[in-house]
């Protein structure tokens, strides 16, 4: 039984990495694997510093290809755990994350987002949406969040463990080295206290009773003979991931009930764009914005029922066409026109979405 | 009459799936068959996990009596020690071919090892990769002929055979349980294994076992052949005996017949 670290509600100022650590501890989190990369790091630092005091476990592997496969232990053992990763990190943690894809592991890997392709810059960017949603050989069995503040980093890590546990499909939060670095007000609590139940976790080795005399022992394993068998595995993962969508999908709508101009981003990018719609209403244009909290699975009924009248859609992202794909495949059929504001690794202000609006 | 006859199994196989998966003549029934011995002698079936790697390793997915992990090419490792560090109380068992451990999973055995894992780490040596059909491995001999050195391995070029044991006596703190057995000699193999099993439980380290295999299926040796590269030639190479035992933390000295130029 781990000690819990928040009690009541404590307003906080600090770092979005420092709340990720925060909400590991108040999510009962009992174990982080992690190797260095920016801009990540301070999520170990301030793990590795609270940890001890809260009786949590940490081991810094040698690379992030072991820490995804010890994160894959811990999870087997029956704990919850984590780990957290970007860029590059995040290119050698798709290994492991394609194991728990198919063995149904769940695992949660929190991702700040740095610039791509190759080490690029340790700053920023939304780049890794592709390969943190579809990375690995397989076909994205995964559920991605995409903070958008601290309090969002707060409560999606959280949720983060109980979706992993609840549906058992590797799970992310898709952060980014602004919301990482920066400094933000942000309201920490103990998800008991506000009613959350965490998702009970439970061994899947190491089970009581003699293996084979009084129980079955745990034979896990990912590789198949025939197609047949892969097949059947895959269709009842599929199945499943189909019917917990509904239940999963998160997404925000602002201003969005006679919005002409639909504007979709996600994560940090969508509070530019929330401020882009309170100007471009109040310069007379009926903007509206839709942000996909859930990009995995992503909010498709939701996004084609929201577009409604729109008779423009612009999707902002700082990454060359990830999220626009993403959109472009869940309104396929309509034919509304889309124009898209691409800036790879690059912060976007709300004047820059007001004036590509003007502009169009 | 006929099921007398047969060798008794250990306890901790699986009967029912035996016969096993593994080629005629491959070493590794033989491993499995001194790892089993020796868990049924600790009695610790309660406790172990077993992880296997991919290559012919992935076939013991089903072999014991035992919880077990499949796990990806040379991440087996890893998996097992995210799986103690969290649970302490289970017996790690960490089973490889030599191109799991040596290749694809060196950097986790070097850093294992050096952080001390309690784990213990199998590795079978048949030098080269077998499941993907006889590719040249860290292990090949010089001048032996596989699939990627269809001219025999030049050492010139692709570096002389990888020696697992030693290096990780060399790099292992104090407490490590380092050998090299064969299937040549079972009763010393199971002895090797056991100490090392004995090691995690006693909570001094890592322990470190290569085991010399047979690949006659890859080798292309029938049964007199195939024990003959194994005794005579695999033997030139990879001396068999104890690198580490933590009782004294004495070194034995194991002759490096394989290291003249």
């Amino acid at each position: 039984m781990v000690t819990k670290p928040i009690k009541g509600e404590q307003r906080s100022f600090m770092t979005g990495n420092e709340v990720i650590a925060w909400a590991a501890l108040a999510a009962g989190c009992e174990f982080m694997y992690g190797y260095p990369i920016t801009p990540q790091n301070e999520i170990m630092h301030y793990w590795t510093r609270l940890a001890p005091k809260y009786e949590r476990g940490f081991l810094q592997t040698e690379d992030e290809i072991s820490a995804g496969f010890t994160t894959i232990g811990g999870v087997l053992a029956g704990k919850r755990v984590f780990t957290a990763t970007a860029g590059p990190g995040n290119v050698l943690m798709q290994e492991a994350m394609a194991m728990a894809e198919m063995m149904r592991l769940p695992t949660v890997v929190v991702v700040t987002q740095r610039g791509g392709p190759s080490t690029a810059t340790v700053i920023y960017s939304q780049q890794e949406l592709n390969l943190t949603s579809f990375g690995g050989n397989g076909e994205g069995l995964r559920i991605v969040y995409s903070p958008a503040s601290h309090d969002d980093l707060f409560s999606y890590t959280i949720k983060a463990f109980n979706s992993a546990w609840k549906y058992r499909f590797p799970t992310f939060v898709l952060g980014d080295g602004y919301q990482s670095k920066m400094r933000a007000p942000v309201t920490l609590y103990d998800p008991e206290e506000r009613g959350l139940t965490m998702e009970p976790c439970y061994p899947m080795v190491g089970l009581p009773g003699l293996p084979g005399e009084e129980r079955e022992p745990a034979h896990l394993r990912n590789t198949y003979n025939l197609e047949e068998e892969l097949f059947a595995i895959l269709s009842d993962s599929i199945k499943d991931y189909e019917s917990m969508t509904p239940e999963v999908v998160e997404w925000e709508a602002t201003a969005i009930d006679d919005a002409e101009l639909l504007i979709i981003a996600h994560g940090i990018v969508s509070r530019a764009a929330r401020a882009a719609v309170q100007v471009l209403r109040e310069e007379g244009l009926k903007a509206g914005l839709f942000r996909p909290i859930t990009l995995r699975p992503f909010p498709v009924a939701e996004l084609r029922r929201l577009t409604g009248q729109a008779r423009r859609l612009i999707v902002v992202e700082s990454a060359y066409g990830q999220l626009e794909k993403m959109v472009k495949t869940a309104l396929y059929g309509l034919k509304i026109p889309l124009r898209s504001y691409l800036r790879p690794g690059m912060g976007i202000t709300p004047e820059e979405i007001v004036q590509f609006a003007k502009e169009l | 009459m006929a099921i007398e006859a047969q060798p008794q199994m250990p306890r901790v196989w699986r009967a029912e799936t035996k016969p096993h998966k593994f080629c005629p003549g491959c070493g590794h029934g033989i491993i499995l068959k001194a790892l089993g011995e020796a868990i049924d002698a600790l009695n610790i079936q309660q406790r172990a996990v077993f992880g296997c790697d991919i290559g012919c390793s992935l076939l013991a997915w089903d072999f014991f009596n035992l919880d077990t992990i499949q796990t990806h090419h040379g991440r087996t490792t890893p998996v097992l020690v995210g799986l103690k560090r969290a649970r302490p109380e289970l017996l790690a068992i960490c089973y490889m071919g030599d191109g799991g451990a040596y290749a694809i999973g060196a950097q986790h055995l070097v850093s294992s090892v050096s952080r001390n894992d309690p784990v213990t780490i199998i590795v079978a040596n048949n030098t080269q990769y077998a499941m993907t059909g006889g590719q040249m491995a860290p292990t090949t001999l010089p001048g032996q002929k596989t699939e990627t050195s269809p001219y025999g391995r030049d050492v010139e070029l692709t570096g002389r055979p990888m020696l697992g044991p030693e290096l990780v006596a060399t790099i292992a703190p104090s407490g490590a349980y380092v050998a090299r057995g064969t299937v040549a000699n079972v009763v010393q193999l199971k002895n090797f294994i056991q100490k090392g099993l004995s090691n995690q439980l006693k909570g001094r380290g890592i322990s470190f076992i290569e085991v010399l295999s047979a690949c006659p299926t890859n080798w292309h040796t029938n049964a007199a052949e195939t024990w003959h590269f194994i005794e005579k030639e695999m033997s030139k190479f990879f001396p068999v005996g104890e690198l580490r035992t933590p009782d004294g933390e004495q070194r034995q000295e194991v002759e490096h017949r394989g290291r003249q130029p």
